[in-house]
């Protein structure tokens, strides 16, 4: 009787045990799966792709391509359009962020205080971002319209004569760049307040006792502080800034970065000879050169970072 | 000494500049909204009229019901093909997120840690980088001009897997998952009850950040998707291609496809702001 029971036990144990097992081994990649089927299918699959398409004519009609080795990478670069739109990209991406950056730390300077109503305010810094870029860009292009503009008739009053926004490169640059930081400014101030409010506050007190008025404290003891997260802010707004198409795209109504390309940005540069000329090779070359570009700005960025970071004893974490 | 130690106490009490500063920062933030309710309440001329009256005139309604009726525009197909797409969108990420996040915090497997950094380095790369060949794909199947062509590359990000990983590594306790284990929960049981309960509010966040992001996105709908079928971002482009004559119209159907997410925000503005907040403590 007792052997009846016992043995068919051992049976449903290692059923179960084996069960169990698969269970514990195979669950992990079934849960990460989903993930990278997805990016498999819509990510890497195309990125390789697209390596591919850049080495070849590419017939948008039929679906095929003819390979051609590196004239698409040769044209790019030998087209004037190219540098002009590489050089747009930069100056409007320097222009937004290093604004961003710094009208950023000033707002949560302010909100790192012992507010009324806190969550208020960081809200109301916060609405610009919840803005689509396109509706941003159709309200800012009036604004700053050449004719009419606020901001002109604004100007006018300070004696600052009409500005050509829709016309001089660098002013359609900065009309661009306002764009964009209208909309990042507000997110950036929260995550550098969250970094602000993780310095101990003795660190402020001591400074006190030393004799440190607030502007003093504020650039040496906050300004440190907070220096790996303003880094991460900046590499942040580089990967994005770099990839600008919204706002240009829709700052005229021809959407071509003006009459004399004057912000046309690489990615206006891609989406036109892509789907305005139909040359898809091409647009899959300036894809590859816009990441290189990137890769490049990350890892100069990185790099200036450790030695920022390595170079500053002050113990910022 | 008497004054060093007032200082002290009143520290972080701020002035009136400090008030003040942030209510000019309030005021820069809404004055587009108001501003584009002016010129969208007036007619084709008030865009012109630097000397405008600040207070809206009564065209507002009529205004948008114009953008709401054109036939080019298509606006409520717009606003529903918005909310499906940002809906579905933000639904698949926020579970995938959560299933393989929980994998990479909280499971032991060969190649995890590879696959993490494979994971982290996927969100260098830039949208531009896949959308020639995507479309290709896209058109050699038929699907561009609909709705599956958004959804389906943005099912999952990279993002959101890192966002839960994150999480679950620093707020959920691996002895409560063992504890299960031990009970007898297999699992994908241990992870419905004890993960899921534990990273609500991480995964509400990551839930808004999809929303607000898909809501917003214009690039890669602009490329796929055509006026008869477009979402928002893509109907404001036709608006404006269609209406530049009248900005009353233009500014007008902006502040209809923004108020949808300004409801939102109204409700969930502080969740948004804690996310930011705790994102970059971690970040």
């Amino acid at each position: 009787m007792a052997t009846t029971e016992v043995e068919p036990r051992p049976a449903q144990y290692t059923w179960r045990d084996r069960l169990g097992r698969w269970d514990v081994k195979a669950s992990p990649y079934l849960y990460i799966a989903p993930f990278f089927i997805v990016f498999g299918l819509t990510g890497l699959f195309p990125i390789i792709y697209t390596a591919v398409i850049s080495f070849m004519d590419w017939d948008s009609i039929r679906n095929t391509g003819e390979f051609l080795g590196w004239d698409n990478f040769q044209y790019v670069l030998n087209d004037r359009q190219f540098w002009i739109a590489l050089r747009n990209t930069f100056s409007i991406f320097l222009l937004s962020s290093v604004p961003q950056v710094i009208i950023a730390t000033f707002i949560a300077a302010m909100l790192d205080h012992n507010l009324r109503a806190r969550t208020f305010w960081r809200m109301g810094v916060l609405v610009p971002y919840v803005m689509m870029p396109v509706a941003v860009a159709l309200i800012f292009s009036q604004l700053f319209g050449d004719t009419y503009g606020l901001i002109n008739h604004w100007l006018g009053y300070i004696g600052i004569g009409p500005i050509a926004w829709h016309i001089d490169v660098i002013p359609s640059h900065i009309a661009i760049a306002s764009m964009v930081n209208f909309r990042w400014i507000g997110y950036n101030a929260l995550i550098l307040l969250a970094a602000m409010q993780a310095i101990p506050r003795e660190l402020y007190e001591a400074a006190a006792i030393d004799g440190a008025g607030k502007a003093r404290r504020f650039f040496s003891v906050t300004l440190p502080q907070i220096r790996p997260t303003a880094i991460f802010v900046i590499i942040t707004s580089t990967i994005g800034g770099l990839q600008i198409f919204d706002e240009p795209r829709m700052f005229d109504t021809t959407g071509t970065g003006g009459p004399d390309k004057q912000w046309l940005t690489i990615t206006m540069y891609m989406y036109n000879t892509g789907w305005g000329q139909l040359n898809f090779g091409r647009a899959a070359a300036i894809a590859w050169l816009l990441f290189l570009i990137i890769l490049a700005f990350g890892l100069l960025n990185f790099w200036l970072t450790r030695r920022l970071i390595s170079s500053d004893t002050s113990g910022s974490k | 000494m008497a004054i060093k130690r007032k200082g002290m106490v009143n520290l972080n009490r701020p002035g009136i500049f400090v008030y003040g500063a942030l209510a000019a920062v309030l005021i820069a933030s809404l004055f587009p909204f108001y501003w584009s309710f002016l010129i969208g309440s007036g007619d084709s001329t008030t865009v012109r009229d630097p000397n405008m009256s600040w207070i809206p005139l009564g065209n507002f309604f009529e205004n948008a019901s114009t953008v709401i009726n054109a036939d080019a525009v298509n606006f409520w197909k717009a606003l529903g093909n918005s909310l499906i797409v940002s809906t579905t969108v933000s639904v698949t990420t926020v579970v995938l997120s959560t299933l393989a996040g929980y994998a990479f915090a909280k499971l032991r497997f060969k190649g995890s840690g590879g696959l993490f950094i494979a994971v982290i380095a996927t969100m260098a790369v830039p949208v531009q980088l896949g959308v020639v060949p995507l479309y290709i794909i896209m058109s050699r199947y038929g699907w561009t001009g609909s709705l599956w062509a958004v959804i389906i590359p943005a099912l999952v990000t990279a993002f959101g897997v890192f966002w839960m990983t994150q999480y679950m590594e620093q707020s959920l306790p691996t002895e409560l998952i063992e504890a299960a284990r031990v009970d007898g929960c297999n699992m994908i049981r241990t992870f419905w009850h004890v993960a899921v309960p534990a990273v609500r509010p991480a995964a509400a966040m990551l839930f808004l950040f999809t929303f607000v992001q898909s809501w917003n996105n214009f690039f890669w709908p602009f490329i796929v998707l055509d006026q008869s079928n477009p979402t928002l971002p893509v109907a404001l482009s036709v608006l404006q291609a269609s209406y530049f004559v009248d900005y009353s119209l233009v500014l007008a159907g902006v502040l209809l496809a923004t108020v949808p997410l300004l409801i939102l925000f109204v409700f969930t503005g502080r969740q948004l702001v804690s996310g930011i907040m705790a994102g970059a403590v971690k970040g």
